[in-house]
C-alpha cells in the first residue's frame, strides 16, 4: 500500500516536472459540475474534443454536483501546477477564497457556461451563452413566420424560479412586443421534463378548444417540446403545421422531429464552451492579450431547411 | 353482501367526497372539463387526463398501500421507475423484442423490491433507511444505464403501452384497472390482507402466532417493486425516451401522499388499496385542474398544498367528532324554523 | 397506633387501568425516621402506589395524609413543594449543567434580579458537605459518576421537600463501594426523621438497611412487617404467594399420567437458558416456578422456537423434531401464550374475530384462506365456550379487559386444536373472575389429554393444578417436584434454597 502510494506520488511529481519542462504543452485542468443533463455531457465530450484537436492535456474531474469537490478539484489543479482551469461552477457563491489561490498561483481561471457572484479580477473571463439573447431568437423566429397573421401562442416555462426560465421567457416576451398578432394565451411550467411537458401540453389543448385556439407553442427546451409533440399528435393535430413549435437548446432528438416536419426551430445553446475560451487562452498565454471578461458564444437558429438530419447525426455521438 | 358492500362504500365515502368536491370545483372554473368525447376511437377530454396522467402514481400508491400497512414504507420507489424505464428503453432500443423487454423490466423491479424487503425483513433495517439506499443509488444506476442522456427509443410496440388506447381507453388507465383489481382481489380473496394488516399491527405477536412475517414482508416489497417497474415503463413508453434524471423523481412522496389521502395509517395494519387509488386520482385531479386553472405556475404548490391539507383535516378523527356534533346542532336551530315561531 | 409516629400513610388507595387493578385498596404507612422497603414481584403494583403517592398517576380512590394532613398533589413538583421528594434510578437532573445548577434550578439565589453565580456555588458546596462529598460545584453533572449523581439528586430532593424521599431502585446501577456510600446518606437522612421508603429487587439490601417491610402481590397489599422479625424464606413465600396453597392444594384431581410424548434432552441457549432435559407426558401439567428472570419465560420461548435452540435435541413420540421456529413449532401442534400480552400476544387493532382465527390462517397459509362463514362460526363458538366479553366478535381487540384478551388468545391457540400449549403467565394482570375461569380451563385442557406448560409467579396457582414442578434459578432447571412434593412450602424452599445460595 505505502509502496502504491510512494510509486503514484512519484508518478505525479514526474507529471508536473515534465509538464513543465516542455512549456509547449498546455495543461488544463477542467471541474464540471457532474453529467445531469445530456447538454452537460455533450459538454463534456466536445471539451475534451476540443482539448485533443490543440494538443491541450485535459486533466478531467466530475464534481457530482458538489461545490466541495470542485473547490477540491481546484486546489489539486493549483497543486499540480496546471497551466489553467476551467470551471463550470454548480453554485454561484463561495468561491472568492479558491479563485483567490489561483490568482496567487497565477493560474488563470476560465468559468464555463455559467458566471459566480465574485470579483471580475479573480477570473480570466466567462464564456457563456446569453438566455435572454436565446429567447429573443425564438421569439423572432416567431414573429418572421407568422408575419403578421394572428397568432395564439402558449408557452411551456422551464422549473419556475430558474434563471434560464426568467430569462428565456423575458426574451421571447421582449421579441414579441410591438407585434400584437402575436398573444401568449397559456402560460405554465413543464419543469424542463419530457413527461410534464406532456402532460401540460394536453392541458393546453384541452382549455383551448381542442387546440384549435392555439397556432404556436413556445417550450424553453426541446425536451418539453418533444413530449408537447406527442400530446398534439395524440390530440389529432398535426405538431409543425397545426401548431407551430419552437424551442432553445438544440439536442438531437428535436433535429429528428424538424426532420420529420413535427418542430419548426430551435435555437442552439452550444455544448462547445471550451472552444472560445482555449482560443482566449492562446492569445493570452501567446502575448498577454487579456480576452474581454464576458466571451458570449453564439445563438445560433436551427430550421427544417436546415438539413435537420445532418446535424442529427452530427450531434448524436456528443453523449446527448 | 349488501352490508359489506355498504361497509365499503362507507370505508370510501370521505375519498369520494373529495374526489366529488374537486371536480365540481374545476368544473366551475373551467366548463369544459367534464366534456367527453370519441376521437380516433378513444375517448378523449380531461376526466379522462386524469385518469390517464395518474396511472404511475396509482400504480405506486398501490403497492406502497401494502407495504405501509407492514408498517413499513419505500422510499425508492420514485428511483425504480428510473431504473426500470432505463431498463425497458435499453433493452428495446438493443434490439430485443417488446414481450422479452416487458418481462426484463419486471424482473428487474421485482428484483429492486427484493433487494428492500431483504433490506427489512432479514436484516431487520428501518424501512425508511433501508429504501432511502436504493431512492439514492437508483437514479445513479438509472443514469449508468441511459449514459446521463434521455434514451430515445421509437419502436411502436413499446410506445403502445404510454400513448395506445384498448376498449376506447388510454391504454396506462386500463394497465392499473387491471392490475387494480388483481391486486385487491389477490389480498382480499386469500388470507394475504389479514395477515399482511396482523404484520403492521404487530409483527412480533404476529411471528408468535406462525404467521410467516420475513416471507410477507419481502413480498410487500417486492409487489411495490413491480408496480414501480409498471410505472416505470408507461412513464418511459409515454415519452418514447428514458429520462433517468426526472422519471419519477418525487413520486415517491405523491405515492405516500396517495396512501395517507386514502385513509391508510402510517403506522400500518388496515388498509383499502381502493381508497388508495382513490387518493392518486384525487392528487392527480387537483394537479389537471391546476393546469387547466390558468393561473401563473408560481401557485401550483401552494394551491395543491391547501387543498391536500383541507382533504386531510377534513379526514382527521377530532374534525370528525367535531363535525358530527355540529351537524345536528345546526340541523337543530335552522333560521327558518325559529322564524316559523 | 400512634398516628403522630407516622409521617406519610396511604389509606385504602385504588388504580384502576384498563383492563387491569394495578392498586386495589391498598394501605401503606410510614414512620417518621425509618427506612420502609417496599417490595413486590413485576406488576405487584409498587411503581403504581409511588406514582400515585408523587401525583404522577391520579388515583381512584383513597387518601393520602401528609402529617396527619390530607394531601392531594396534582403532579410530582406539587408533591416536591408538600414534602414528598423521589430519586429515580435515572437520574432525571440536566446532566448539561453544573451541579450547583442542579442543585438550585428553579430556585436559583438572586442579587439585583440576576443569578447570584458565586452564592449559589458556596450554598451548593455546603449543602453537599452534608452529604460527605467535596465535589467542584461548577463543573458539568455529567461529569461525575451514576453515584455522585444519584447523591446530588438526593441532596436536591431532601433540600427541596424534606419530608419523606422516595429511592426508587437507586442502587440498581451502582458498585458495591457506592452502595455503602448511598446507605450511610441514607441512615444519616434517618437520623434526621426523614421517612424513606426504598423501592428494590436486590433482598440483600433490604436485610440491610430497613426497618420495616411492606409487600405489595397484584395490585393488593400482602403486609407489613419489621425486617427483623421476617427471615428471607417468610419474605419471598409473601412476595410469590402461599398462604391459599394449602387449601387450593387439598381437591386437585389426580394427574391421569398419559404416556411419554414430548422428550427434550440438554435443550438450551446461551445466554437466556442453561440445557435442561425435560419430559412431557399426555394429559400433564408441567409447572414452571422461580422468580424473576430465572430463565422461566426464557424456557418456554425455547420450547415453541420462538429462540432457536443452539444445544439439544427435542423427540415427540420418539421422532426427533425441529422446532427452531414457531411455525415449525406449531406445525407439531405447539401453541404459546406469551407472558407480555399487549407487545407479543394481541393484534391490537384487528378484530377479536381475526385475532381468534390467525394462528389457524397461519398454518393454512394465505392462498386457503379460511371461508368469513367459518371465521365467524369458529370466533363466535370461543366467545361463547370461553365466556370472552365483547360486544360483538368485529370489536378490535385492544378494547377487550385483560382477561378477554388473555381468553382470545387462548381461543387463538385452541382453533388449531393444539397438543402442547405453553402459557406463559396466564393469568397476570387480569381480574379475579377470568383468573378462575382460566385455571378451570387448564385442568379441562389437561384432562382432554392435552399437555402443557404453565410458567407463573402464583405458587398457590402453580400447585393447584401442575402435576409436575420445575424450579429455575440463575437460568438453569434446578429442581423438579412432583406428586405429594408438590406444596406451596417445598416450592418457596426450593427457591429460597438457591437464593440464599447466590446471596452467601
Amino acid at each position: 500500500m505505502k509502496i502504491a502510494k510512494a510509486l503514484a506520488s512519484a508518478t505525479i511529481l514526474a507529471a508536473c516536472t515534465l509538464g513543465s519542462a516542455s512549456a509547449a504543452d498546455l495543461v488544463v485542468g477542467f471541474s464540471q459540475i457532474g453529467s445531469e443533463s445530456g447538454w452537460r455531457a455533450a459538454e463534456t465530450t466536445l471539451t475534451k474534443q476540443q482539448a485533443e484537436q490543440r494538443g491541450i492535456d485535459l486533466k478531467f474531474a466530475d464534481a457530482q454536483q458538489k461545490q466541495e469537490n470542485q473547490i477540491k478539484a481546484i486546489r489539486s489543479f493549483i497543486a499540480q501546477g496546471v497551466n489553467a482551469i476551467l470551471v463550470a461552477p454548480v453554485v454561484a457563491t463561495g468561491w472568492d477564497e479558491v479563485l483567490q489561490e489561483a490568482k496567487d498561483a497565477e493560474i488563470p481561471v476560465i468559468l464555463l457556461d455559467r458566471t459566480v457572484d465574485a470579483s471580475k479580477d479573480l477570473y480570466l473571463t466567462a464564456v457563456t451563452s446569453d438566455l435572454v439573447h436565446e429567447g429573443n431568437v425564438a421569439g423572432k423566429w416567431l414573429v418572421d413566420a407568422t408575419a403578421g397573421k394572428p397568432c395564439n401562442v402558449v408557452e411551456l416555462q422551464g422549473t419556475t424560479g430558474s434563471s434560464p426560465a426568467i430569462d428565456r421567457k423575458k426574451g421571447f416576451e421582449q421579441a414579441l412586443s410591438g407585434h400584437d398578432n402575436l398573444k401568449i394565451v397559456r402560460s405554465q411550467t413543464g419543469d424542463f421534463t419530457r413527461t410534464k411537458g406532456k402532460e401540460v401540453m394536453e392541458s393546453f389543448l384541452k382549455a383551448e378548444d381542442g387546440g384549435k385556439n392555439i397556432c404556436a407553442l413556445y417550450a424553453h427546451n426541446d425536451d418539453m417540446a418533444v413530449g408537447a409533440i406527442q400530446a398534439i399528435k395524440e390530440a389529432g393535430l398535426k405538431p409543425g403545421k397545426d401548431i407551430l413549435v419552437v424551442s432553445i437548446d438544440a439536442v438531437p432528438d428535436i433535429f429528428q422531429a424538424m426532420a420529420a416536419g413535427e418542430a419548426n426551430a430551435t435555437v442552439e445553446l452550444t455544448p462547445n464552451m471550451a472552444g472560445p475560451a482555449f482560443d482566449a487562452l492562446a492569445a493570452y498565454q501567446k502575448d498577454g492579450t487579456a480576452p474581454p471578461k464576458w466571451i458570449q458564444t453564439e445563438s445560433k437558429l436551427y430550421t427544417q431547411a436546415d438539413e435537420p438530419l445532418k446535424v442529427y447525426e452530427e450531434k448524436k455521438g456528443l453523449g446527448y | 353482501m349488501i352490508a359489506t358492500i355498504r361497509l365499503y362504500f362507507n370505508r370510501l365515502l370521505p375519498q369520494l367526497i373529495a374526489l366529488g368536491v374537486i371536480i365540481v370545483a374545476v368544473s366551475l372554473v373551467f366548463p369544459g372539463f367534464l366534456n367527453l368525447e370519441i376521437q380516433n376511437d378513444r375517448l378523449y377530454g380531461s376526466l379522462i387526463d386524469i385518469l390517464n396522467r395518474g396511472a404511475p402514481v396509482v400504480l405506486l400508491a398501490i403497492g406502497m398501500t401494502v407495504v405501509i400497512a407492514t408498517k413499513g414504507i419505500d422510499l425508492s420507489v420514485g428511483a425504480v421507475m428510473a431504473i426500470c424505464g432505463a431498463t425497458a428503453a435499453a433493452c428495446i432500443t438493443s434490439g430485443h423484442s417488446v414481450a422479452a423487454t416487458l418481462l426484463i423490466t419486471l424482473a428487474v423491479g421485482i428484483l429492486c423490491g427484493l433487494w428492500n424487503g431483504v433490506l427489512v425483513a432479514v436484516l431487520d433495517i428501518q424501512p425508511i433507511i433501508a429504501t432511502l439506499v436504493l431512492m439514492v443509488a437508483g437514479r445513479g444506476i438509472a443514469q449508468l444505464i441511459t449514459e446521463g442522456a434521455i434514451l430515445t427509443f421509437n419502436d411502436p410496440g413499446l410506445a403502445f403501452i404510454g400513448s395506445g388506447s384498448f376498449a376506447g381507453l388510454p391504454m396506462p388507465v386500463v394497465i392499473w384497472l387491471v392490475f387494480g383489481v388483481l391486486i385487491a382481489m389477490l389480498v382480499r380473496r386469500t388470507a394475504l390482507g389479514m395477515l399482511i394488516e396482523a404484520i403492521g399491527v404487530n409483527r412480533q405477536a404476529s411471528t408468535l402466532s406462525g404467521v410467516l412475517t420475513p416471507v410477507l414482508l419481502i413480498a410487500a416489497y417486492v409487489l411495490s417493486g413491480l408496480c414501480a417497474a409498471i410505472a416505470g415503463i408507461i412513464a418511459a413508453a409515454d415519452i418514447r425516451g428514458a429520462d433517468a434524471n426526472n422519471a419519477g423523481l418525487w413520486l415517491e412522496l405523491d405515492a405516500i401522499l396517495s396512501v395517507v389521502v386514502g385513509g391508510t395509517s402510517l403506522l400500518g395494519g388496515r388498509f383499502s388499496i381502493a381508497a388508495s387509488v382513490l387518493g392518486a386520482i384525487i392528487i392527480q385531479a387537483i394537479n389537471t385542474g391546476i393546469l387547466l386553472s390558468g393561473f401563473p405556475p408560481e401557485f401550483n404548490l401552494i394551491i395543491k398544498a391547501a387543498i391536500i391539507v383541507f382533504i386531510l383535516v377534513l379526514q382527521s378523527p377530532r374534525f370528525r367528532t367535531a363535525f358530527s356534533f355540529l351537524v345536528p346542532a345546526r340541523g337543530a336551530s335552522k333560521p327558518s324554523e325559529r322564524a316559523a315561531k | 397506633m400512634q398516628t403522630n409516629d407516622h409521617i406519610l400513610q396511604a389509606i385504602r388507595i385504588e388504580k384502576t387501568f384498563p383492563g387491569t387493578r394495578a392498586l386495589d385498596k391498598v394501605d401503606f404507612h410510614l414512620r417518621r425516621g425509618e427506612v420502609h422497603a417496599l417490595l413486590g414481584e413485576n406488576g405487584a403494583g409498587k411503581s403504581t402506589l409511588i406514582k400515585c403517592l408523587t401525583g404522577a398517576y391520579r388515583r381512584d380512590g383513597g387518601a393520602i395524609l401528609l402529617d396527619d394532613a390530607e394531601v392531594d398533589p396534582r403532579d410530582t413538583f406539587e408533591a416536591q413543594t408538600l414534602g414528598i421528594g423521589t430519586v429515580y434510578q435515572e437520574v432525571n437532573l440536566l446532566a448539561n449543567l453544573t451541579v450547583a445548577e442542579n442543585l438550585f434550578l428553579g430556585r436559583q439565589p438572586r442579587r439585583f434580579g440576576m443569578v447570584d453565580v458565586s452564592a449559589m456555588n458556596r450554598r451548593a458546596q455546603e449543602l453537599l458537605a452534608d452529604y460527605e462529598l467535596d465535589i467542584d460545584v461548577t463543573r458539568d453533572l455529567a461529569s461525575y459518576s451514576v453515584a455522585i449523581q444519584q447523591v446530588v439528586a438526593i441532596a436536591r430532593a431532601v433540600d427541596l421537600s424534606g419530608k419523606v424521599l422516595i429511592l426508587d431502585e437507586p442502587t440498581a446501577s451502582l458498585d458495591a463501594h457506592e452502595v455503602a456510600m448511598l446507605f450511610r446518606i441514607v441512615r444519616r437522612l434517618k437520623a434526621r426523621g426523614l421517612g424513606i421508603i426504598f423501592v428494590t429487587h436486590f433482598l440483600e439490601q433490604v436485610y440491610e438497611v430497613s426497618d420495616r417491610i411492606t409487600v405489595l402481590r397484584n395490585g393488593q397489599l400482602v403486609g407489613t412487617r419489621e425486617t427483623a422479625n421476617l427471615d428471607r424464606r417468610e419474605l419471598i413465600a409473601m412476595m410469590i404467594g402461599r398462604e391459599l396453597a394449602a387449601e387450593i392444594h387439598a381437591p386437585r384431581a389426580q394427574a391421569q399420567e398419559g404416556p411419554l410424548r414430548y422428550r427434550f434432552r440438554n435443550y438450551g441457549r446461551k445466554g437466556r437458558v442453561r440445557p435442561f432435559d425435560l419430559d412431557v407426558r399426555a394429559g400433564e401439567v408441567v409447572g414452571m416456578a422461580g422468580l424473576l428472570g430465572s430463565g422461566r419465560t426464557e424456557t418456554a420461548e425455547l420450547l415453541f422456537g420462538a429462540h432457536r435452540a443452539d444445544s439439544g435435541e427435542a423427540e415427540i413420540d420418539g421422532r426427533a423434531v425441529d422446532l427452531s421456529s414457531p411455525r415449525a413449532a406449531i406445525r407439531h401442534r405447539f401453541g404459546f401464550c406469551p407472558e407480555d400480552r399487549k407487545t407479543s400476544g394481541i393484534i391490537g387493532d384487528l378484530s377479536v374475530r381475526e385475532n381468534i382465527v390467525l394462528a389457524l390462517q397461519a398454518r393454512r397459509g394465505w392462498t386457503r384462506p379460511i371461508a368469513r362463514a367459518d371465521q365467524n362460526r369458529l370466533a363466535d363458538h370461543y366467545i361463547r365456550a370461553l365466556d370472552i366479553r365483547t360486544a360483538d366478535r368485529e370489536k378490535p381487540i385492544k378494547l377487550l379487559s385483560g382477561g378477554n384478551q388473555q381468553k382470545a388468545i387462548l381461543a387463538r391457540w385452541l382453533a388449531t386444536e393444539p397438543e402442547f400449549l405453553i402459557l406463559d403467565e396466564p393469568t397476570r394482570g387480569i381480574d379475579v373472575g377470568a383468573h378462575a375461569e382460566i385455571v378451570k380451563l387448564i385442568e379441562a385442557l389437561r384432562e382432554k389429554g392435552l399437555s402443557l406448560i404453565v410458567v407463573s409467579s402464583e405458587i398457590e396457582e402453580l400447585v393447584a393444578y401442575s402435576t409436575r414442578i420445575i424450579v429455575l434459578r440463575d437460568r438453569a432447571h434446578v429442581a423438579e417436584l412432583d406428586g405429594n412434593r408438590i406444596t406451596a412450602h417445598q416450592i418457596v424452599e426450593a427457591i429460597a434454597a438457591t437464593n440464599e445460595r447466590r446471596t452467601s
